[in-house]
């Protein structure tokens, strides 16, 4: 058994107890590094496994060495470590820019960040459905205390939104796989869809109604229409690196949602095939025009980015609702592109924010901020990267997804809404941009914090920035190998037969 | 006895949505508390109702009760609770920072004592 596959779970749990045991014990100064390098070790185990399973194995690593469907088991697939890849480098840089005195009000702050980590790499490997349940709970508990870290009323209020709207999310999860178990006898992923698929006529319409509800769970989390509310209260009112963080939270709702409709309601399914599909195009499409008219609508900057993140999982859940091949390997590539986008330009508006004194994120004309020079080609940057301009990744998943789409009935409404929502975009973009940079009134307000803002850039924080746009600036340079590798992941997703006997060993004893 | 659990389920969860779309705070907290209630029972009889069953291996056992529903509650029970907890510290911190316990943090007339408090946020 390859222990490789538990390893992304279990070290940020230890060096989460590590972090909380030595939280009086050593200087904060220690303990930054210490979180530093474990992201930096959990990037390299899951590189590791990146490597193992490109060629198109699937890793399986059965808890307890209690054989499937009896025991949990942990699975590691292409899709599974491309999210463990994106969420560990993403975390790195929220951490890296955390370490800047965002970390400075709780002792908590560090535990809990890879507490967060500990829940998402566990649920992206989780192979148990009452497991991935579980790890949902691990990761939003941990991000009810990176939310409120360091508290203040707006941030209390959103917060209280964010927990009471998940707690009543969690009961409908348990309901959905309650329902399942009763009906199907079994919790495994891999076993689910094997009796999902030979549903007695009798017990099909609870079956798809678990599923449904099950859907709606996932939305929540990924934010889709109508249940999107509470996110842009929740990311523009916490702090700039949780915020960043966040933008994989959805990433989870979304990787839910392909996961369990590709395998236990997939194409190959049976009776309860293709489950829905009638429901998730049109909402994610209406989830994109519902987040640009938010985009269009918001007074602060980090509103607004908060709005794009809604706008991103309409367009990645569009690509995914497509559920051809080609579209969920340009939706895959697209994920990649709009977490470090959407982290970027968190940090970002923290940084302008930061530089405008009293007057913070809002919209309206401020004094020129300290290097409007830097600062502002930064914001241009993440602009065309966010809104999707040639040339940098945003447009490549973009075009890549339309291509896919060409050939589809729904290409249409596919094209109208994409296009249209790109080009609000780039005039709300347009218009922050000219608001905060060029229509510049008045002098800062030299006081306090603002007088050290004179001595030149700071590059502690604008690091963080710029390696998040290196990032993807690497996804358009190898966006060839890429692209590949996610067109690799969509077509092991919609073989779930691979998956089943990579769980389940001889297809015989399904 | 399946209609009796049925019932109790149902009454939970309607009393639960109920008080879960008030306006303050503890309304709310309890009713998340009894939609975990309910979620909890609905997850015990999942594996069916069967009294007097052996839920391990045993020679003389004529059936089995389904153990795995069982295991499952109990760790629901643990996440509900740790969550019931969370969400009272928090509605006590949003009452000190908003100085309301509306769920909004809005101020309406009749609030009395919290209109100075919410000056603060």
């Amino acid at each position: 058994m390859n222990h490789l596959v538990i390893a992304p779970i279990l070290f940020p749990l230890f060096a989460a107890t590590l972090l909380l045991l030595v939280r009086r014990a050593i200087p904060l100064r220690v303990r930054r590094r210490l979180n530093l390098v474990a992201l930096i070790v959990q990037i390299l185990l899951v590189s590791l496994l990146v490597q193992r399973v490109a060629g198109g194995e699937i890793l399986v690593y059965a808890l307890g060495n209690w054989p499937a469907p009896y025991g949990i088991v942990m699975v590691a697939d292409r899709l599974s470590v491309w999210m463990l890849l994106i969420t560990s480098l993403l975390a790195f840089f929220a951490m890296l820019y955390a370490v800047r005195g965002t970390d400075a009000g709780s002792r908590h702050f560090h535990p809990l960040f890879q507490l967060q980590m500990f829940g998402l790499s566990g649920a992206f490997l989780t192979g148990d459905l009452f497991n991935l349940f579980v790890f949902f709970e691990i990761l939003l508990l941990a991000s009810y205390g990176l939310l409120l870290h360091r508290g203040g009323a707006s941030r209390v209020r959103a917060g209280l939104h964010f927990v009471a709207l998940n707690l009543a999310g969690s009961t409908l999860f348990l309901f959905a796989v309650g329902t399942l178990y009763a009906i199907l006898g079994t919790l495994n992923m891999a076993d689910l869809a094997v009796k999902a698929a030979a549903t007695p006529p009798e017990n099909l319409g609870v079956v798809r109604a678990a599923g449904l509800l099950l859907f709606t769970v996932f939305a929540l989390k990924a934010a889709l229409i109508p249940l999107y509310l509470w996110l842009p209260a929740a990311y523009s009112s916490t702090s700039a690196p949780v915020a960043a963080l966040f933008a994989i939270m959805t990433k989870v709702g979304a990787y839910s949602i392909l996961r369990v409709y590709t395998l236990i309601f997939g194409a190959e399914a049976g009776p309860v095939a293709d489950l829905i599909g009638p429901w998730l195009l049109p909402l994610a499409l209406a989830t994109m025009a519902v987040g640009t008219l938010g985009v269009l609508a918001a007074h602060e900057l980090r509103r607004q980015v908060a709005y794009l993140v809604v706008v991103s999982v309409g367009f990645l859940l569009t690509a995914f609702g497509l559920g051809t091949e080609a579209s969920i390997g340009a939706g895959l590539y697209y994920l990649a592109h709009s977490t470090f986008a959407a982290a970027a330009f968190f940090l970002l508006a923290d940084i302008i924010a930061m530089g405008r004194g009293t007057l913070a994120d809002r919209l309206d004309p401020g004094p020129i901020i300290a290097n409007a020079n830097l600062v502002g080609a930064l914001f241009f940057v993440t602009a065309i990267l966010v809104a999707g301009l040639p040339p940098l990744s945003g447009f490549l998943g973009k075009y890549m997804v339309l291509n896919a789409a060409v050939d589809l009935p729904s290409m249409p409404w596919v094209f109208g809404v994409i296009l249209t929502a790109g080009l609000f975009g780039v005039i709300a973009l347009a218009r922050s941009g000219s608001l905060l940079f060029y229509r510049a009134e008045g002098v800062i307000e030299r006081t306090g914090a603002a007088g050290r803002s004179a001595v030149g850039p700071n590059w502690g924080r604008l690091l963080p920035v710029i390696g998040l746009l290196l990032l993807c600036v690497t996804l358009v340079v190898w966006a060839g190998p890429l692209s590949d590798y996610t067109r690799a992941i969509a077509e092991q997703l919609l073989k779930p037969n691979v998956y089943i006997r990579a769980v389940l060993g001889d297809p015989l004893n399904a | 006895m399946e209609a009796l659990i049925a019932v109790i389920i149902g009454v939970l969860t309607a009393c639960g949505v109920y008080l879960a779309l008030r306006a303050r705070t503890f309304p709310v907290v309890i009713g998340l508390t009894l939609l975990s209630y309910a979620v909890n029972l609905f997850l015990f009889v999942t594996g069916r109702l069967t009294i007097g069953q052996p839920a391990v291996i045993s020679d003389q056992a004529v059936g089995y009760a389904d153990p795995l529903p069982q295991a499952l509650v109990l760790t629901a029970i643990v996440i509900s609770f740790a969550m019931t907890a969370f969400i009272i510290m928090l509605a006590l911190k949003a009452r000190a920072e908003l100085g309301t316990d509306h769920v909004d943090g809005r101020l309406e007339a009749g609030d009395g004592g919290g209109i100075q408090g919410g000056e603060r946020g």
